[in-house]
């Protein structure tokens, strides 16, 4: 403790040399930061994605419906807590660009099958009560500046109304949720979805199933789809997870190239960072000698200079971290297309431990070539 | 002023051959600047890969037609009827009496990507005879065209390389269908090459569509006949569909998802530049303080400070043009024609595609290499000039 003044005043022994260190540095831990939240977001939740959940789709494809009295089989089928149906709408508000996901659900059901959307009980109430109502997640809403009570129409692309050209829907509520959670959704009735379309009558997108035992998920899965086969729409159930991971890999393996990126600025602040300090001990090798001589141990001159390398690489690293962190607060900067925007707490460690391993290798060298100085070889040099 | 230029060419000489003796230094900001190219090159040679994709699979002599509302081929929907309609329209080019139109159904079949061995939503497409003579540019390049009103498919060439079981000679079990890879084809690079095609007839079946298309391609007897076609169209009170032409209707495909790589690419490159230019700056630094004492001699034996500012200048962009070339060089190697698909938000199904690092990208991260090398010469090479003589010749 006592070293820290020590360390301080040769830390800004060169200021200049100094602040484009600590420079460099943030910028390699802000970029950290946004990468592993960029990586999060094109993981689509898969963290937080239910185990006791499964998802029931059609075997031949995502977008093969299936009919809706598979539901009260699933219901009926022992192991399983609670089923429900989801639909896809896949409709346009205003203009194409503004894309969001709109899903046509049972709404009580939907409730307590995901938990996670939290919604005020007078406006589950409100949504149990109005046909046409819509329940909209909160970042959503923000996006379009929507708040209960809004009527707002809906152009059907895979669903036509009887009547008209657009679909309307009354905003009910506002789902919020913990960070992580997909707040860009519109939730509303399949009740008014089939009473109002054109064609598809009786017809669900997807299953949802919640089981009470998530350990039997697999054999459960395979009850499911042994219940369906042969008939005219097979099933292919997963579980959530492995659904939501299985549609991230479609995209393509984002996060591997997030993380050959971080590789590739980490080894270049490594480079640059352990140049600084080489050249800082190098510059210091009379005053390394002095300090030697007053009886520094070689242990403690160790120490000093992989201290001075560390405390460069915490304070640059954790100001970069933190602005990465007050980035992600603001919320996606593309406008709903990527739901999940947040830097996981385990990246956040991870960038914590990385400072630190980035600090030490750094000073390593000069470290140990200072270690290993004669007194007399370094005062003559002087 | 000869005698500026003399004197300049003399000191920047002299910098550019002891470059050498700081190697160490020297190499940290050119892997810096290397390390910012490779990845400003390779994320946008994604983006410029996609694009071309998708640009390569439109022509301006095709029209596309969906039902209105519709956003993509995945959700339109037309009636037998409606097609026959369609085409009887003018302004479509006609062959032996048949119209050069083919109505076709666009579906997905889960089927497990080579690289994750985990189901993707692939494109099927059910087509017409009229199909290839539509899209001139495919050709069959390995097997035979498929034989129409059986369960043959031929398969684009990203589609065999990016997915399982696509192999000639193959059998595809989708649900109850079984489906027989009877040819390879190729689209010059477009996204049909991503595709399984059929017969429309037969897809009906297998998917219940009963007598009901989803688009029609149309080939038009000019590019100039666009409007008659789709003026004839749009005004038909029988009909109640949206024209559009091929190019147009994937431009706006890929917009988003291009939209969205480039933002990202050149938002992640300029942040690193930021962290480079950072390390140049420290890197002339160095160079500039352990050679204090010579600069400082060389001004006191008269030599302009314009002449040392030049020369500091004239390093770092040196190293920065080293940085840039050799960044471009390892993406072109690393990256150029890599084969990756992703999926289309828009239709929800893959699109297969090679990473194209072209030549305005290279040329791109060579000036942004050298703007950074510039920025990071600049602070110390005013410092080189400001530093005061005696002092500087007194330092050892």
């Amino acid at each position: 403790m006592k070293f820290i003044p020590l360390l301080w005043s040769s830390l800004w022994r060169k200021k200049f040399r100094t602040t484009f260190t600590l420079l460099s540095i943030f910028v390699a831990f802000l970029l950290f930061g946004l990468l592993m939240t960029i990586r999060t977001a094109f993981s689509f939740g898969v963290e937080i994605a239910g185990l006791d959940r499964l998802v029931l789709i059609h075997k031949v494809s995502l977008i093969m419906p299936l009919p809706i009295s598979y539901q009260a089989r699933l219901q009926a089928t022992e192991g399983v807590t609670l089923a429900t149906h989801n639909t896809w709408f896949g409709g346009v508000y205003q203009d194409p660009s503004n894309f969001f996901a709109q899903i046509a659900v049972d709404p009580e059901p939907f409730l307590k099958l995901y938990p996670e959307f939290k919604l005020p009980p007078e406006q589950v109430a409100a949504w149990l009560g109005d046909r046409q109502g819509a329940i909209v997640g909160a970042d959503l809403a923000r996006r379009f500046g929507w708040s209960v009570g809004d009527r707002i129409p809906i152009q059907g692309t895979i669903w036509q109304p009887k009547q008209g050209q657009v679909w309307d829907f009354n905003i009910v509520g506002i789902y919020d949720g913990d960070p992580g959670i997909d707040k860009t959704q519109l939730f509303f009735r399949y009740d008014y979805l089939d009473e109002n379309r054109r064609q598809g009558e009786g017809l669900v997108g997807w299953y949802v199933v919640k089981i009470d035992d998530p350990s039997r998920a697999q054999a459960m899965g395979a009850t499911f789809d042994e219940m369906f086969a042969n008939s005219s729409a097979e099933t292919k159930t997963t579980t959530e997870k492995g659904f939501v991971e299985g549609f991230a890999k479609q995209v393509g393996d984002i996060g591997a190239i997030m993380i050959a990126i971080l590789v590739a600025v980490l080894f270049t602040m490594l480079l640059v960072a352990a140049n600084t300090m080489a050249q800082s001990v190098r510059e210091r090798t009379s005053e390394v000698g002095v300090l030697k001589t007053l009886g520094f141990s070689n242990t403690t001159i160790l120490a000093l200079v992989l201290g001075e390398s560390v405390l460069i690489a915490v304070i640059g690293g954790s100001l970069g971290l933190l602005a990465a962190w007050a980035f992600v607060q603001q919320g996606d900067p593309t406008g709903g297309m990527l739901p999940i925007f947040m830097l996981p707490t385990r990246d956040v460690a991870l960038g914590a431990v990385l400072i630190v391993v980035l600090g030490l290798v750094a000073g390593l060298l000069p470290a140990l070539s200072a270690m290993q100085l004669k007194i007399t070889d370094a005062l003559r040099r002087a | 002023m000869f005698n500026w230029i003399a004197q300049t060419v003399a000191v920047t000489a002299l910098n550019l051959r002891t470059i050498p003796q700081r190697l160490g230094s020297s190499a940290v900001a050119v892997v810096g600047i290397a390390g910012v190219v490779i990845v400003l090159v390779s994320v946008l040679s994604i983006a410029a890969g996609f694009t071309a994709a998708m640009r390569d699979s439109g022509s301006p002599t095709r029209a596309l037609v969906m039902r209105s509302g519709a956003d993509s081929e995945m959700t339109s929907g037309l009636a037998g009827p409606e097609v026959d309609i369609i085409k009887q329209a003018p302004g479509l080019r006609r062959g032996d009496q048949a119209a050069l139109a083919s109505a076709e159904l666009y579906v997905i079949i889960d089927l497990p990507k080579k690289s994750t061995s985990t189901a993707a939503n692939v494109p099927m497409r059910g087509v017409e005879p009229a199909a290839l003579t539509v899209r001139d540019e495919v050709s069959i390049v390995e097997g035979r065209a498929l034989q129409f009103g059986t369960n043959e498919v031929i398969v684009g060439r990203g589609a065999t390389g990016q997915f399982a079981g696509l192999g000639l000679g193959q059998t595809i079990r989708s649900g109850q269908n079984t489906w027989e890879v009877v040819g390879i084809f190729e689209a010059d690079g477009g996204v049909a090459e991503t595709e399984i095609w059929c017969d429309a007839r037969v897809l009906q079946g297998a998917y219940r569509r009963g007598n009901s298309f989803q688009t029609v391609l149309a080939r038009l007897d000019s590019s100039d006949t666009f409007d008659t076609f789709r003026d004839w169209l749009t005004s038909n009170p029988q009909l109640n569909v949206q024209v559009r032409r091929e190019t147009e209707y994937y431009a706006q495909q890929s917009q988003a998802l291009s939209g969205l790589i480039r933002g990202v690419g050149f938002g992640i490159a300029a942040l690193m530049g930021i962290g480079a230019v950072f390390g140049a700056i420290l890197t002339m630094y160095t160079a500039v303080s352990t050679r204090s004492r010579e600069i400082a001699t060389l001004r006191a034996l008269g030599f302009n400070t314009t002449s040392v500012v030049v020369s500091v200048l004239v390093e770092s962009l040196a190293l920065a043009a080293i940085g840039g070339v050799l960044g471009g060089v390892a993406a072109y190697l690393a990256f150029n024609g890599y084969q990756t698909s992703t999926m289309n938000f828009q239709t929800f199904s893959q699109v297969a595609f090679a990473f194209s690092v072209t030549p305005q990208l290279l040329v791109m991260g060579l000036v942004y290499a050298l703007v950074m090398g510039l920025i990071g010469g600049l602070l110390p090479a005013v410092r080189a000039a400001r530093l005061p003589i005696p002092a500087a010749l007194r330092e050892l």
